[in-house]
């Protein structure tokens, strides 16, 4: 990975050789236990369908939006979706600007694979008519910090952007059905995509010849490990993807504990995210009836308002 | 879709846990410094590999006391049914470093410093298995090269299709959508240094497939191991002769 073996290559002997000895006794830079995670807060924006995702340090930012367009032929009724992937020279020095480098398009990958292939997102239920058109997600993922493990970030920023996300509900009508009508917001209420279900992801670094295993790698942890996989799993205890991108060779055995790690965690980062996801629901639809609310009132009480 | 039959056989007539034929060849490429041509059935791919030599662009080198290692995945226009729009996608980029990475992983490159070791990958006929394909391929070329290695570095996929674990998937089972599991392995030091995993699947189903994804690894090293052997001995006998 180009980003990580530049940072390491800003890293002093003293400093990767100090997180490697304090790892050997079990003990990381950050005070965490080995299989602790950092904090994660989830934050929205004002538009439906956008997140900010704060992971320790690290800054993930995912915003979703969807257009009519023709579906490829071999899948005439199914929408589809795809991920572009944004890393800022803002986030960190080893990021380039311009094309999408190396690590960029894996993260992308990781991702979308995830999402793709455990058929997370239902894509029939985007189509509008078979052949003709369909609904097109897109995912933009911005990197807006860099402090380690930004694949996990993403990924839970993305799902928390897709599960926000309000697309404009459509009806097809005319003389021989072909016409399709989109309806704005304010007549009809926008739909939520279909998500059947939540693949999180867990990356794990390894240390010392793949003999040590952390989880949530921070950025000094990724420019000293010597290899990194990453699990996705669902609540229900499925697997959805896994990378494992060469580098370090570890045992069999090793991988089957990551992914038992990774599936006692997934429950707990599927509550957090849908509980965010709810209280942003909730204060939406508060702030719709308080509006509603205002107004009547404001009718009413209109000119006793004296400043 | 029946994509295992009653009796037990697959699409192309394979039990579930046969792999398809392996053709492998090395010393294709002359001006190569190490090259070879890997089959899997269908599945074609020609690897070359030139180095270790100078450093060619000196912003590549990241660790001063170590070679440099560059690979390159292309899958040409032809190797598919219908033909291939672009030639890096995000898909080759992503292969490109996954492979780079497991041969990385394989490739003794602290004896190397100051010098970059070049893979070129380039598939020919698609069937399926690919990345598999390519690290095999990758393998033969280094060794063929003389570079000095670990181990050698094999890699085989797996997949679950109608509730059988099924050994290297073809195009067509492939894109079934069914679960499809890449492993790459060092088999003497019995170590896992490439695992890419895709689709829905409990654990234990995960682990029988990985486990049969393992078990073909090992089968595609003895016969990586083999024609390795039967080069040597033909070189032998050239000198002597």
């Amino acid at each position: 990975m180009e980003g990580r073996l530049n940072n390491m290559w800003r890293l002093t002997v003293n400093e990767s050789k100090f997180v490697e000895s304090a790892l050997q006794s079990e003990l990381r830079v950050d005070g965490r236990g080995l299989y602790d995670y950092r904090k994660l807060t989830i934050k929205f924006g004002k538009e439906s369908g956008s997140s900010e995702v704060q992971l320790g340090q690290t800054h993930v930012m995912a915003f979703v939006t969807a257009q009519l367009v023709q579906p490829y032929k071999d899948r005439p009724n199914e929408g589809s979706f795809s991920i572009f992937t944004e890393f800022s020279p803002m986030a960190d020095p080893s990021f380039e600007p311009g094309h999408p480098g190396e690590s960029a398009v894996e993260l992308g990958r990781i991702i979308d694979r995830a999402l793709r292939e455990s058929r997370a997102v239902d894509t029939e239920s985007l189509c509008v008519l078979a052949g003709k058109l369909v609904w097109s997600v897109r995912i933009d993922l911005h990197i807006l910090d860099n402090g380690g493990n930004l694949v996990d970030a993403a990924n839970i920023a993305a799902l928390a952007a897709l599960l926000t996300f309000r697309r404009p509900d459509c009806t097809v009508g005319g003389e021989n059905s072909q016409e399709v009508i989109i309806h704005p917001p304010e007549e009809r209420e926008p739909l939520p995509l279909i998500i059947h279900h939540l693949p999180i992801a867990f990356t794990f670094g390894f240390f010392n010849k793949g003999s040590i295993l952390v989880m949530d790698p921070t950025y000094v942890e990724e420019a000293v490990m010597c290899g990194r996989m990453t699990v996705t799993v669902n609540a229900n205890g499925d697997i959805c993807a896994i990378q494992k991108p060469g580098e370090e060779g570890v045992n069999q055995s090793v991988i089957l504990h990551c992914l038992r790690l990774a599936s006692s965690r997934a429950a707990a980062t599927t509550k957090i995210i849908r509980e965010a996801v709810e209280a942003y629901n909730r204060e939406r639809s508060s702030q719709k009836v308080k509006r509603h609310h205002t107004l009547a009132k404001s009718e009413v009480s209109g000119p006793i308002v004296v400043v | 879709m029946e994509y295992v039959n009653p009796e037990g056989l697959r699409l192309d007539g394979r039990r579930f846990n046969e792999m398809r034929q392996i053709v492998a060849e090395v010393g294709v490429v002359s001006k190569a410094d190490g090259s070879a041509v890997f089959e899997m059935g269908n599945t074609k791919v020609i690897a070359a590999v030139y180095g270790p030599r100078e450093i060619q662009n000196k912003s590549q080198q990241k660790k001063n006391d170590h070679a440099v290692v560059l690979c390159e995945y292309s899958m040409a226009q032809f190797s598919t049914g219908d033909r291939r729009r672009q030639k890096f996608d995000r898909r080759s980029t992503e292969l490109s470093l996954v492979i780079r990475q497991t041969m990385e992983a394989c490739i003794l490159t602290e004896l190397m410093p100051h010098s970059q070791i070049d893979i070129f990958l380039q598939v020919l006929q698609a069937d399926g298995g690919t990345r598999s394909a390519c690290i095999n391929a990758a393998t033969l070329a280094l060794a063929d090269a003389g570079i000095p290695m670990r181990d050698l570095a094999v890699s085989c996929s797996a997949g679950y299709l109608n509730s059988t674990p099924l050994l290297d998937l073809n195009y067509v089972e492939d894109s079934a959508g069914g679960a499809d599991v890449t492993v790459g392995i060092l088999p003497k030091l019995d170590k896992v240094t490439l695992l890419q995993m895709d689709a829905k699947l409990p654990m234990e189903t995960f682990e029988t497939v990985f486990a049969l994804a393992s078990e073909g690894c090992k089968a595609i090293a003895e016969r990586i191991r083999e024609v390795l052997q039967e080069n040597t001995k033909q070189l032998e006998y050239r000198r002597a002769a």
